[in-house]
């Protein structure tokens, strides 16, 4: 096990994949000279030449398009959004290409490819550069969505993601590219769909994923504190979702907290809320509390900003709520 | 009489740039002119009867016939191979037929049943047929000039020297994907040439009304691309001016825009009631029917007799009519398909 960075994780899972399999190729913003906005792609380049990692213009609908044409003709394509802020650009591509294709060739057609790139606030960047849309893409059948919180499961997911016959949203994070964590030594892979339970607890569920991990585990350090033993779990995968890992927990727990950065209103923490309280309605002992971004666009000022998405303050005090 | 070669501009009315000399596209047999008139014919009688079968509420959902613009799918196609791609929007029953969709699978698709060429999923919008290279039948305006692009890509980055028609309406010209996609091509040199089936009106609104420059080959000035509007009525010129583009496209990787002059008998889709046009409008263009022009031509190389062509025509209304027959009795799909090809 050796402590890398989440960036350095992308970029091996990338070149791993490359290696191993000539069909896939890199194309981005930036993504070639530059080594990537975020330096998921340092070194690719060199490593793969010009014909593989492919530097485009500023049109994401152009060149999302052009990976959906191309995995529809057996090429296994990444296609690098400097921001899935920027993917809103290529929405039409996503959602009515890469996602119906399948179903509307009767199973003619496969479209195994990999839209990947950061997301999420809290770098002052606006409102236009801040959206965490796991939620929004989730809700398209035919596209599968993971969400990695930390290097092991950055390059995992990326693997599984690169090797999955079905267009996957593999969607980062800023916050995260430059922290370090552990990852497995060899060859491995995180399967899609599989939850991963970072703590076990007995006094109640955290259902939470992303950046969020890191926030939740941050105020899980006032829990244990208080002496609350939360069972924390990271998701990992929001389409498909690991329903049982899910409702195991709560039916231990009895008690619920989910926490995300996607807005509150059909967030993933609605619907996670919603099929609990269907599938675990006998079990629970409190409500279910959510613990989301807010109803507003993000705000420019941190002052504002740090309100705006899930902060550790006001996941202690859900949880308080839910434990009292 | 034997057929004379056509020069190697036949029927192209201007260009961007001059057009590269690639000589004249080699002769189709007897027996291969024959088929593609039989291909232009099945499109033809096909349609009439989706039309009547629209009328008695057999289709739902829309219907876009492409009836007086059968040269540009059967001239482009029959200027490149089958092992080369091709995709265009939802006008597309002619691209499907001659790219190898039976008449039956293609009317029990566009009546909703298990035996469609897509199952029942897609309808009359998206024919596919894979094996034949046909990417669809896609009904976002423009949607697929990007995925034309990655067809193109995917052949050039496997070294395959192939090239992918990706067709589209005069409408779509006003789309951002597909001037994204001009830059990429020309940028990235991929193997696209972008055929545009220009029947003069985006829906109801004339090209006049709704591009700024009505010479739409233009659009490719911006991109330092070849841009060519050549008369699409004809299967021959539509076919040698295709060759060209496509050889182009073989050795150098380099993309165009052809813009071929048609024109559609029909409205826009079934719930058309073409208030834009005049009936006087739509009797002069049925004068220069692309059916009757490669008909005429074929009776005059002296070939074939006008009772073999006859026959061959009554052969092709036996087919669609069993064709239709069969559709029809064909099962509805099962409840649980639904939920099947979603993911792989």
């Amino acid at each position: 096990m050796a402590k890398i960075a989440y960036r350095d994780a992308v970029r091996d899972a990338m070149s791993e994949e490359m290696t191993r399999d000539s069909r896939v190729f890199l194309i981005g913003e930036e993504v070639a000279q530059y080594n990537g906005a975020y330096k998921c792609s340092k070194g690719l380049l060199d490593k793969f030449g010009p014909d593989r990692i492919i530097d485009s213009p500023i049109s994401e609908s152009g060149f999302a398009g052009l990976c959906i044409g191309a995995a529809m003709y057996g090429l296994r394509p990444i296609a690098e959004f400097m921001t899935f802020s920027f993917s809103f650009v290529a929405f039409d591509q996503i959602v009515n290409n890469a996602a119906q294709i399948r179903y509307m060739s009767g199973g003619q057609l496969k479209v195994p490819l990999v839209f990947r790139g950061n997301s999420g606030g809290g770098h002052q960047i606006g409102a236009t550069h801040s959206h965490a849309p796991e939620n929004i893409y989730a809700t398209f059948p035919g596209l599968k969505v993971v969400v990695p919180a930390f290097a092991a499961d950055a390059k995992g997911l990326l693997k599984s993601a690169i090797r999955d016959d079905n267009p996957i949203l593999v969607i980062e994070n800023e916050a995260l590219y430059g922290r370090e964590s552990e990852v497995p030594d060899g060859e491995y892979l995180t399967p899609i769909g599989k939850a991963n339970i970072l703590q076990e607890g007995t006094d109640l569920t955290i259902v939470t994923h992303g950046r969020s991990c890191w926030t939740v585990l941050e105020a899980n350090q006032e829990l244990h504190k208080m002496g609350i033993h939360a069972e924390i779990i990271d998701l990992r995968s929001i389409k498909p979702l690991d329903w049982p890992t899910v409702f195991a927990s709560v039916r231990k727990t009895h008690r619920l907290v989910c926490v995300d950065e996607t807005k509150p209103f059909c967030g993933v923490s609605s619907q996670v809320a919603a099929e609990v309280s269907r599938a675990c309605f006998d079990h629970l002992d409190a409500p279910v509390l959510r613990v989301t971004s807010v109803e507003a666009p993000m705000p420019f000022s941190s002052a504002l900003e740090d309100e705006c998405i899930p902060n550790v303050a006001r996941i202690i005090e859900a949880v308080k709520e839910v434990v009292a | 009489m034997k057929k004379k070669p056509l020069p190697t501009g036949a029927g192209v009315l201007a260009s961007t740039q001059p057009l590269p000399e690639y000589g004249t596209v080699p002769d189709l047999s007897r027996d291969q002119r024959l088929e593609w008139y039989r291909m232009m014919y099945l499109t033809r009688k096909f349609e009439e009867r989706s039309y009547q079968s629209y009328q008695t509420g057999l289709i739902g959902g829309f219907c876009h016939l492409y009836n007086g613009q059968e040269a540009v799918a059967a001239g482009t196609f029959a200027a490149i191979t089958d092992a080369d791609p091709v995709i265009t929007a939802y006008r597309d029953h002619a691209h499907g037929l001659m790219r190898g969709i039976r008449p039956g699978p293609a009317f029990a698709e566009l009546y909703g049943r298990a035996t469609g060429i897509v199952k029942g999923k897609g309808g009359s919008m998206h024919y596919f047929n894979v094996e034949k290279q046909m990417y669809g039948g896609h009904g976002i305006v423009g949607g697929q000039t990007a995925l034309g692009l990655g067809l193109a890509f995917a052949t050039k980055y496997l070294g395959e020297k192939k090239v992918c028609f990706c067709y589209m309406g005069d409408g779509a010209v006003n789309q951002g994907t597909f001037h994204e996609s001009l830059n990429l091509a020309q940028l990235m040199k991929i193997p696209v040439i972008y055929v545009i089936e220009n029947n003069m009106y985006s829906m109801g609104t004339s090209v006049d009304r709704h591009s700024a420059p009505v010479e739409l080959y233009k659009r490719a000035l911006g991109y330092d691309m070849l841009g060519v509007r050549a008369e699409g009525m004809d299967f021959d010129h539509v076919r040698q001016v295709s060759w060209t583009l496509a050889e182009r496209a073989r050795s150098e990787n380099l993309p165009a825009i052809l813009e071929l002059m048609t024109y559609r008998y029909r409205g826009h889709s079934m719930s058309d009631p073409q208030y834009y046009r005049s009936k006087e409008e739509v009797e002069e263009y049925r004068k220069h029917d692309p059916v009757e022009i490669l008909r005429s031509r074929i009776l005059s190389e002296a070939t074939v007799n006008e009772k073999d062509l006859e026959a061959l025509e009554e052969k092709v209304r036996k087919e669609v009519q069993e064709a239709h027959d069969w559709a029809l009795a064909s099962p509805f799909p099962a409840q649980s398909e639904i939920y099947t090809d979603i993911y792989a």
